[in-house]
């Protein structure tokens, strides 16, 4: 076989892959024609990053859910409930904010111990356990705030939602020196852990890419990161919330793929019974799994009311939806056992920016809502019929 | 001079890499019960499945003459309107719907439309009473036991008006009290003019009903016997299921046996569902270190409940009984115990339990051992790659790299990989269920080799087998198993495969429970 036809035949094998990043770009591409270049300006990209916050930190604790072979309908819930407990405790109980987030954690714990009790040791589906989740957490909701809004918080808490990281220019340089720093030292990084992982396993002579794409691959991620950068850096610079979601992704992106709880996850999703008679404690895997959840819930519940500034009994209505949404069109398998963190953080993006570009052409909701049903049925139809094309499952 | 109501003429289906079926042909009286019999695998159900249409017309070679004309079944759904109905081991019944909603399931008494539940339930009430059951008709399926159960499929049968009649096993769950019902209910139906073929493993019920009995082997057709005119011996239909030659189809192997590694002592196990139904009986085994032990048994015997309820407590209800390793009593109550006990348990069903189809050859073999390969719980890619990399070599898994997919492989390489995963493990006591089912020759050899290996290093290995001509060929010791009793213990040497197939088809001693 030529070395084109093999380079091809491993193109054809990571379609999926490829043609995620293809609908992001064209999508971006899109809106910025549409939207005369709005959507690609720095203040633009901030607002992005900002506002979808919630739902990437939400997304990643999804796809771990769902590579189990389970699903988390609770999250909008709890993002409310522990934003409702986040505002009892600051505003009524006096408690510091620092030690606020701290107990708002342990509260999303508290949450995911719960769920993960009934689900695991119990037998009960995820997918009951966690509607009745959404009701009852949007009732105690409810019932912390009764049924009011809790407002203002203090700015050391909402710098965690809008905050942004100290502009080391002093306000007057055209590019924001820290961000174009932090920007520099991700990419190189990011470069650095490529050129490392391809050698190592060249090495093992288990390395199946064609440089030319991973080159690509290489070239397109430290221009799409110093792009992101350069516009972030000349408009206010770093926002908080992506330092945070940064460190998030990096962690629960290698929890998955070199932890051993992360082996066992897709263990589970995989085959139960094969996990099983291999000796994973599959109760206990998912019953930490449920954990994890919660308080990754609850730190998008903390992104969520800092940004807002509000503790509101409606909030987060719907958030599990987008999460499930973004997790699946990042490719992951209805089944189990398939997806990553990185694929539901572009599929959140994707989700996102069809938000935001639509509401730039000012397209009314009923619009948003039926483009983003119809993107969603899309993606997983092109992965069944991937699937059914080349034989799998 | 009774007529021929089926002929089938040199049935050959192939699949991929397999000639499940080489030129069969059986032939079937009118009104007779026609017993067939073969080990596992050795193509009885392949037949019936071409039979009824399950493999369409067109998949396999050969004819099919079904009341003396031509049939060309493209579904179940033709075999079943020309009046053949064929009912599978496992029944497909709907636990939910009444005992009548089941019967005319797919054929419901109707008006436009409408389900006319007085026709419903009178029919079925005929119908129950032809078949000798007395339970209400609306009575939902769960309620009734697997016994009665058998009997509605049967009056679902008749519903269709069946002509031709195909039970595979159908005693294979049922306790003695109702097989024995089921095998009137056989002759019953024969006095009524249906002719049945059934499949069973159980001699003294062939011997019991059964007009002929055709004999099938690594799918050809051995022969086919009268089982009036003949006075056939149970030990003649055994001499035709295992005659072949064993040849030198297993590699030598010289054992070394050492001390004792583990013994299970008097253990019960009872049915995860039936509570009532004892599934291992009092059974004592024990294994040496370098040994090669096997357990002959036909399927459902209680072999693998045998092996799994010892294997962690992964089968069965209300567990008793002890097991000493090193003579010591362990606890293997859950997996995670019996792995640290350094036990192993190799399924045999693969698929289903044994692997991880959509990851890679690499993951999967690190999956019980990804401790050896982690530091704080995080594991070592790197490592991972040269010990998935040390098993395809050394196992010869034939693969491009550890990264291609467990479901992308044959069933040896697969099976191999399974190998891998629990040598991985470092167990001193690997049980093997069904080690080379579904594998081609030459992997066969290649796993006997593996199984020596294991042997030669000191480790204990259980094969729990219904091959016989295997378990003779690499066994240094066999157990023989029937209806969840230990009914022989016999070295190597020492036995033949006619020896064994009595004591796996019936008790030596009629001490029933």
């Amino acid at each position: 076989m030529s070395v084109f036809r093999s380079s091809l035949n491993y193109l054809a094998g990571q379609l999926r892959q490829i043609g995620l990043f293809i609908a992001l770009i064209a999508i971006v591409i899109f809106f910025q024609v549409a939207t005369n270049g709005i959507t690609l300006k720095p203040i633009n990209v901030t607002n992005l990053i900002v506002q979808n916050s919630y739902i990437l930190i939400l997304a990643v604790g999804m796809v771990m859910v769902i590579i189990a072979g389970h699903i988390d309908l609770s999250v909008g819930s709890v993002v409310a409930f522990v934003g409702a407990m986040s505002g009892v405790m600051i505003t009524q109980w006096n408690v510091p904010w620092w030690l606020a987030i701290i107990l708002c954690l342990g509260v999303g714990a508290l949450v995911g111990m719960w769920q993960g009790f009934w689900i695991a040791y119990f037998g009960i589906p995820a997918f009951i356990v966690t509607l009745a989740g959404m009701l009852t957490f949007r009732g105690l909701t409810q019932i912390a705030l009764q049924n009011k809004q809790i407002s203002p918080f203090p700015d050391e808490f909402r710098a965690l939602g809008s905050g942004f990281l100290p502009d080391l220019g002093g306000g007057t340089s055209a590019v924001e020196p820290l961000t174009l720093g932090i920007g520099i030292i991700a990419t190189l990084f990011l470069v650095l852990k490529g050129i490392r992982q391809r050698r190592a396993r060249a090495k093992y002579d288990v390395e199946d890419e064609p440089f030319a794409w991973f080159l690509t691959k290489l070239v397109f991620t430290a221009a799409m990161i110093l792009g992101i950068t350069y516009l972030l850096a000349s408009y206010r610079g770093t926002p908080i919330v992506l330092i945070v979601l940064g460190v998030l992704i990096v962690v629960y992106a290698s929890v998955m793929s070199n932890s051993v709880f992360g082996r066992h996850i897709y263990a589970i999703g995989g085959n139960l019974n094969a996990a099983a008679l291999s000796g994973i404690k599959t109760k206990r895997v998912t019953f930490m799994l449920f954990v994890n959840m919660g308080v990754i819930s609850a730190l998008a519940g903390l992104v969520f009311t800092a940004q807002l500034n509000l503790a509101n009994p409606k909030a987060g209505d719907g958030f599990e939806l987008d999460a499930i949404a973004a997790v699946f069109i990042g490719g992951a398998a209805v089944t189990g056992g398939i997806g990553t963190v990185t694929g539901a953080i572009i599929g959140g993006f994707i989700i996102g920016l069809l938000n935001n570009g639509m509401s730039i052409l000012g397209v009314g909701t009923e619009y948003q809502q039926l483009i983003k049903g119809l993107v969603l049925l899309g993606a997983v139809a092109f992965d069944v019929y991937n699937k059914r094309r080349s034989g799998g499952r | 001079m009774t007529t021929n109501i089926l002929e089938m003429r040199s049935i050959t289906k192939t699949f991929p890499g397999v000639k499940a079926l080489q030129d069969v042909s059986l032939a079937v009286k009118r009104g007779h019960i026609h017993a067939i019999c073969g080990e596992n695998g050795a193509g009885k159900s392949t037949l019936m499945k071409v039979l009824s249409g399950v493999y369409p017309h067109g998949t396999y070679e050969g004819e099919i003459v079904f009341e003396n004309e031509p049939v060309a079944f493209k579904s179940i759904n033709d075999s079943e309107a020309s009046g053949v109905v064929i009912i599978h081991q496992e029944l497909a019944l709907s636990p939910f719907l009444s005992i009548a909603e089941n019967i005319f399931l797919g054929n419901e008494q109707q008006n436009n439309g409408w389900i006319d539940w007085n026709k419903t339930n009178m029919e079925a009430a005929k119908l129950l009473a032809r078949v000798g059951l007395k339970d209400n008709p609306i009575t939902k399926i769960r309620d009734i036991g697997v016994g009665k159960q058998q009997l509605v499929e049967i009056a679902k049968a008749l519903s269709k008006e069946v002509k031709l009649l195909i039970l595979d096993e159908p005693t294979a769950a049922l306790n003695d009290e109702d097989s024995a019902h089921l095998l009137d209910l056989m002759k019953h139906l024969k006095g009524q003019g249906v002719t049945s073929i059934m499949i069973s493993h159980k001699l003294n019920e062939i011997k019991a009903i059964a007009d002929e009995v055709t004999i099938i082997r690594d799918g050809k057709l051995i022969e086919t016997l009268d089982m009036h005119t003949d006075d056939i011996s149970e030990e003649r239909i055994i001499k035709g299921m295992v005659g072949r030659d064993l040849g030198s189809r297993y590699p030598d192997h010289t054992p070394n046996i050492g001390e004792e590694l583990l013994r299970v002592e008097d253990w019960n196990v009872y049915h995860p569902l039936d509570h009532q139904r004892r599934v291992v009986k009092d059974a004592n085994i024990t294994v040496r270190a370098g040994e090669i032990v096997g357990i002959a048994g036909l399927m459902g015997a209680g072999r693998t409940e045998l092996a799994m309820s010892v294997f962690g407590h992964s089968y069965g209800h209300n567990i008793s009984g002890t097991v000493y390793k090193n003579g010591v009593k362990i606890n293997t109550s859950t997996v995670a115990n019996a792995i640290d006990h350094g036990l192993a348990y190799a399924t045999e069903d693969r698929k289903r339990y044994g692997l991880n189809l959509i990851e890679d050859i690499k993951r999967n073999i690190s999956t019980v051992g990804m401790h050896k390969i982690a530091k704080r719980g995080w594991v070592d890619s790197n490592q991972e790659i040269v010990v998935a990399e040390g098993y395809r070599k050394s196992m010869n898994i034939k693969a491009p790299t550890v990264e291609a997919l467990a479901g992308k492989l044959s069933g040896g390489n697969q099976q191999k990989v399974v190998l891998s995963k629990w040598m991985f493990s470092d167990p001193d006591v690997l049980i093997l269920d069904e080690p080379t089912r579904g594998i081609d020759v030459g992997a066969k050899y290649e796993i006997y080799g593996i199984i020596n290996r294991l042997a030669d290093a000191g480790k204990g290995v259980i094969v729990i087998s219904s091959e016989l001509p295997e378990l003779i060929g690499i066994c240094d010791r066999i157990y023989t198993i029937f209806e969840g009793r230990i009914t022989a213990d016999v070295a190597r040497g020492q036995t033949t495969a006619e020896f064994l197939m009595q004591n796996m088809t019936q008790e030596r001693d009629k001490d029933k429970r």
